[in-house]
């Protein structure tokens, strides 16, 4: 900086006729022509081709964004409308199924209850059946031992007493005689009833 | 330095120009940046409206990168954005959001934002040019411009108002603002009348000349003190040249900061000249 300070003294008596400070804000002719030249240049340029064609372009970008936020939403809206039918069937088919499962148990109580029925009924008559089968082998037991037990004591009495009851009438009398007495016997009640 | 005790315009105003420089140091010697270096010699049509010099060329420089960036920017420009594309609509955005929608609202913002884009994009353009190295001379530096371009802001805050109230309630919404005593309006009134008249459009050119002139001087400084420190400089003084150099670096980025901010204050304020103009009342 020496040089600026040694020479400054010397140069302010001599600068001062070239150029004034003042000439830096007074513009030349020159200078406001040709600054009015490229402005007006400059200024064509934007109002005619630059901006134009960028407001198109944006424009065009605007309308493309809120189209595709439309069709976003759109997308989103048919989306969730699916989610909630799909919900919803999901909803009736647990509860369809939850009725089905219900059906089936009532059913399968149905099921046993009758089968049970059945069984107990089955039971019953095969009881029943038994035991009329038992009451006719007893009968038929009865009216055979009837029949032999007067045979075998019609024999015994005649080898007892000898030929003596060998006539029919007088031996079928005997024999009568000796079933009703035997049937006297409270045991042997139906057969006596039977017998008269 | 010493000559910190004069007033500052001095440094400004008379430093001094190369050769004489060179007579008190010898050959080479130190090259302080002066006025004269906004008035380099004609290159064509000396003494004509039509002069042709460094600046001229500068400008017309600045012009074409400006419109063949753009142009082609907006020849290309397709739905989705590229990088370069993206870059161009992140610059139109900042005027059109920050300067033309802020200030004027959404509906107005329409109608002046070319002029305010050209305005913007304009400035930034030739304040850059300062920068630039090989051409090192912003183009808005010297007053011509910021003139021609605070009068066309100055025309339409006037035309604007004029065609939305008329002329008399135009004067009477700026000169006469409602809500005061009437005897403040013999000082108000004056000043108002300046402020529309003189004042803006004056502000605005002189700021931006300012600034870039401000900023050129602080540039050449730093270079010219570093080149001489280095290169021609006593030994002992040349650690100094990295100091120079260094607040070289610094006032580069600084002067793009600067770039910048005067493009979007210049905007900025014939936004708001102009919504002033549209108001009812202000």
């Amino acid at each position: 900086m020496t040089a600026l300070q040694s020479a400054a003294p010397v140069v302010v008596a001599a600068e001062e006729t070239e150029v004034s400070g003042l000439a830096l804000f007074l513009p030349a002719d020159y200078d406001l022509l040709w600054s009015t030249v490229l402005t007006v240049v400059i200024a064509f340029a934007f109002y005619r081709y630059v901006l134009p064609r960028f407001n198109v372009v944006l424009d065009e970008r605007t309308a493309k964004i809120e189209g595709g936020l439309a069709k976003a939403e759109q997308a989103q809206q048919e989306a969730a409308a699916a989610l909630a039918e799909y919900h919803q069937q999901l909803a009736d088919a647990r509860a369809q199924a939850a009725q089905t499962r219900e059906e089936a148990r009532a059913e399968g109580a149905a099921i046993v209850a009758e089968l049970r029925t059945k069984a107990h009924d089955d039971a019953q008559r095969i009881v029943e059946t038994a035991n009329r089968q038992i009451e006719a082998e007893r009968q038929a037991a009865a009216v055979s031992l009837r029949a032999e037990v007067g045979i075998l004591a019609t024999e015994l009495a005649s080898k007892i007493v000898g030929e003596a009851l060998e006539d029919s009438a007088r031996q079928s009398r005997v024999v009568d005689r000796f079933l009703d007495e035997l049937e006297a016997s409270p045991v042997a009640q139906p057969v006596g009833a039977k017998e008269d | 330095m010493r000559t910190d005790l004069r007033p500052p315009g001095v440094l400004l105003f008379t430093s001094a120009t190369p050769s004489l420089i060179a007579a008190s140091e010898g050959e080479g010697g130190f090259h302080a940046p002066s006025i004269t270096d906004f008035f380099p010699p004609a290159i064509l049509f000396e003494g004509t409206p039509f002069q042709i010099d460094r600046i001229w060329i500068i400008r017309v420089l600045a012009t074409v990168v400006l419109l063949s960036v753009f142009i082609v920017a907006a020849r290309r420009a397709k739905l989705v954005p590229g990088r370069f594309q993206n870059v161009i609509e992140l610059i139109l955005d900042f005027v059109r959001v920050q300067v033309a929608e802020q200030i004027l609202g959404k509906n107005d913002a329409k109608k002046f934002l070319p002029m305010l884009t050209t305005i913007f994009l304009t400035i930034l353009a030739f304040n850059l040019t300062g920068l630039v190295p090989g051409l090192n001379l912003a183009g808005s530096s010297r007053i011509g411009l910021p003139i021609v371009l605070a009068l066309w802001v100055f025309a339409t805050y006037w035309w604007v108002g004029i065609s939305k109230h008329g002329l008399g309630t135009y004067l009477k919404n700026n000169l006469f603002p409602p809500g005061i005593p009437p005897f403040v309006y013999l000082i108000v009134t004056p000043i108002e009348l300046l402020q529309i008249l003189i004042i803006r459009p004056a502000s605005l050119a002189i700021r931006l000349a300012a600034n870039m002139i401000a900023g050129h001087i602080m540039l050449v400084l730093c270079f010219a003190a570093t080149h001489f420190f280095f290169l021609e400089a006593a030994p002992a003084m040349k650690a100094l040249g990295f100091l120079s150099l260094a607040g070289g670096f610094a006032f580069t980025a600084f002067e793009l900061l600067v770039a910048g901010l005067q493009a979007y204050i210049f905007a900025l304020l014939a936004a708001v000249y102009i919504s002033l103009s549209l108001e009812e009342e202000h």
